[in-house]
């Protein structure tokens, strides 16, 4: 299971190199997106997951908790 | 949303995979930047204005009438030692007994917003629940300005819907 983060943790772990992906819808991610993020949509991860480097960390965040 | 996907990455092969869990809103409510086209148009913090009338819980209704009509506005807003929003002093307010206290008439708990709500998504509720003006806050309940329902319709008037509403 997935360890959870915080925000401070997010902002170390993407200047060592981790990668940041929203899962939300498409649009919503070009509303506003966090820096250097890239999109991934849940509905779409299956096919885009090979996009992802599987050697580096991987943090996934959509909008909040719910 | 979140706990699927790192669910799927994990059964997918990814072995070092996180969760910020608290997501984008609390990114927002941080007020750190972000990317996007939202960044093409103000939002609630960058519209709303900052010369706002503040007093505190024991300050005298006249004395805070006085500091309004000078500076041409018809509110104040109540705050705390750290700015934290107790109350408003409407115009309705502001014309009652002067040796009154803020404290005893101001309208307490008031409706605030997050800085980050997009203009277009503010006006459109100000204007839904006649509002004139309403009060931008941190998280933590500090005041950043007083939005005016005319700077908000004035500014919308070039910005696009979002699909994603932040009031809640």
């Amino acid at each position: 299971m997935a360890r959870l983060i915080d925000r401070e943790t997010v902002r170390q772990m993407v200047k060592d190199g981790a990668q940041l992906v929203e899962v939300l819808p498409k649009e919503e991610y070009a509303e506003d997106h966090l820096p250097g993020a890239v999109s991934h949509p849940l509905k779409q991860l299956d096919e885009e997951a090979g996009e992802l480097d599987p050697n580096r960390p991987v943090i996934v965040y959509c909008w909040d908790s719910a | 949303m979140a706990p699927r996907a790192a669910a799927r990455l994990e059964t997918l092969g990814f072995d070092n995979v996180r969760e910020y869990r608290a997501g984008k809103l609390d990114w927002l409510a941080a007020g750190l930047p972000t990317e996007g086209e939202n960044n093409n148009c103000p939002r609630a913090g960058d519209a709303s204005r900052k010369d706002v009338i503040v007093c505190g819980l024991k300050d005298r209704i006249g004395e805070v009438r006085g500091r309004a009509t000078a500076a041409g506005v018809d509110l104040a807003v109540v705050v705390d030692d750290e700015r934290v929003v107790l109350g408003m002093l409407w115009s309705k307010q502001l014309e009652l007994d002067p040796d009154l206290m803020a404290e005893k008439v101001m309208r307490p708990g008031p409706s605030t917003y997050r800085p980050y709500v997009p203009i277009k998504e503010m006006a459109d509720h100000l204007v839904e629940h006649d509002h004139d003006s309403a009060p931008i806050t941190t998280s933590d309940g500090k005041l950043v300005g007083v939005l005016y329902k005319s700077d908000a319709i004035r500014l919308a008037a070039s910005a696009t819907a979002c699909v994603r509403k932040m009031i809640t």
